[in-house]
């Protein structure tokens, strides 16, 4: 609260803040509403590999899968490795 | 050659987790790869202890029934280059986890890493037990008080009736490492001595971690607390891996220190 330019309660920010911001981004996560099920990550991996190789041959473990989740958005980044001459089916 | 390691207690609350979290991360420091594993399933608590939480995308149990690459559900720790984690299902329930399963994660790992710690869940049951089969070597986490020393016990009994190595060897090298080491309640005789627990246990001791509050700082930063070298907990951690990996380090009872005006003014770099 800021007032006449004084800054009441202000403080250096605590690890006991930094532990309740990180709880409130997962749990977030873990039970809002709308969240995907926790398992459908692995589904999801199948649905891509899938259309990609009616496109192009790909092999499994060429895919990469990331996760950064944040207070306001989370990205979900996907890597994958194409054959050198992605061979066109 | 690659070294499994469990974390066990049968005792819950004693501190297996913190202390996989911050020896995994103190043999990652001194250069060897190094690999986490959380087998509390439904339970998953070393990705907050270490800070990787919201990068979770696979899990031990995707792994173990194909539903994903190891390589896909290993987290690197940003830290450290030599660490990964690899988190326990939070959602399945815990027979999902097979000991055909265990072997095969741990076998793969093998060719990879030079440490596996195995972050056991509470009890001697069989999640307990399917973290101990695979192992070379064990930390036995013990609080000193009497409940923690009767379960360090009973797990003892177990890793060298119930694993691999008491199987082909007869028995498992055990190490002690007495954490929540209070000097005070120690002194005024509401907790046992440190000879007292070792008499009893009687397997060397791998370190003493002292009650510190520098743990629950680590844990709610998502810092392993060995990397916090002020704190006699983290000072604690570091020596025991020092130990583990083969050094001779004196035993002594870390205090934590108190910055003096010279460093606070200026870091700690000196
Ligand atoms: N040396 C210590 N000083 C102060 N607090 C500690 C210390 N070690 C552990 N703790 C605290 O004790 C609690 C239990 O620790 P931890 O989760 O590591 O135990 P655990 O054995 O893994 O528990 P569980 O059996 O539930 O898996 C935590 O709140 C942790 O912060
Ligand atoms: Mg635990």
């Amino acid at each position: 609260m800021k007032v006449f330019g004084f800054n009441f309660g202000a403080r250096k920010s605590s690890s006991a803040d930094t532990a309740k911001e990180r709880l409130q981004i997962l749990l977030a996560h873990e039970r809002g509403s709308g969240a995907p099920g926790p398992d459908y990550l692995p589904l999801l991996q199948r649905d891509i590999l899938e259309a990609i190789a009616r496109h192009v041959k790909v092999d499994r473990d060429a895919v990469d899968i990331r996760m950064e989740r944040d207070a306001d958005l989370s990205s979900l980044e996907i890597n994958i490795e194409l054959p050198k001459r992605a061979a066109a089916r | 050659m690659s070294k499994v390691i469990v974390v066990t207690s049968g005792k819950g609350g004693v501190g297996k987790t913190t202390s996989a979290a911050a020896i995994g991360a103190g043999l990652a420091l001194r250069g060897h790869k190094t690999v986490v594993i959380d087998f509390d399933v439904g339970l998953r608590n070393l990705d907050m202890i270490m800070g990787c939480e919201r990068r979770v995308v696979f899990d031990f149990i995707n792994v173990i029934q194909g539903d994903a690459k190891l390589k896909q559900a290993l987290i690197k720790d940003r830290r450290v280059d030599t660490l990964s984690i690899l988190p326990t299902s939070q959602t399945r329930d815990k027979d999902a986890l097979t000991q055909e399963g265990v072997e095969k994660v741990l076998g793969e790992l093998r060719e990879e890493f030079d440490y596996i710690v195995c972050d056991s869940p509470a009890g001697i049951e069989r999640g307990a037990q399917l973290a101990m089969y695979f192992a070379d070597e064990a930390i036995v986490v013990t609080n000193p008080e009497v409940s923690s020393v009767r379960d360090s016990d009973r797990v003892l009994g177990l890793l060298n009736s119930r694993t691999r190595k008491a199987e082909e060897d007869g028995t498992i090298p055990a190490h002690l490492l007495l954490t929540r080491y209070d000097a005070k309640r120690i002194e005024s005789g509401e907790m046992m001595k440190v000879e007292d627990v070792l008499e009893i246990l009687a397997i060397p001791l791998l370190g003493i971690v002292p009650e510190s509050t520098a743990v629950l700082r680590a844990s709610n930063t998502g810092t392993p607390v060995v990397h916090d070298e002020t704190s006699g907990a983290g000072r604690a951690y570091r020596d025991a891996v020092a130990r583990l990996a083969g050094d001779s380090v004196e035993m002594k009872i870390a205090g934590d220190e108190k910055p003096g005006l010279f460093q606070r003014l200026f870091g700690r770099t000196a």
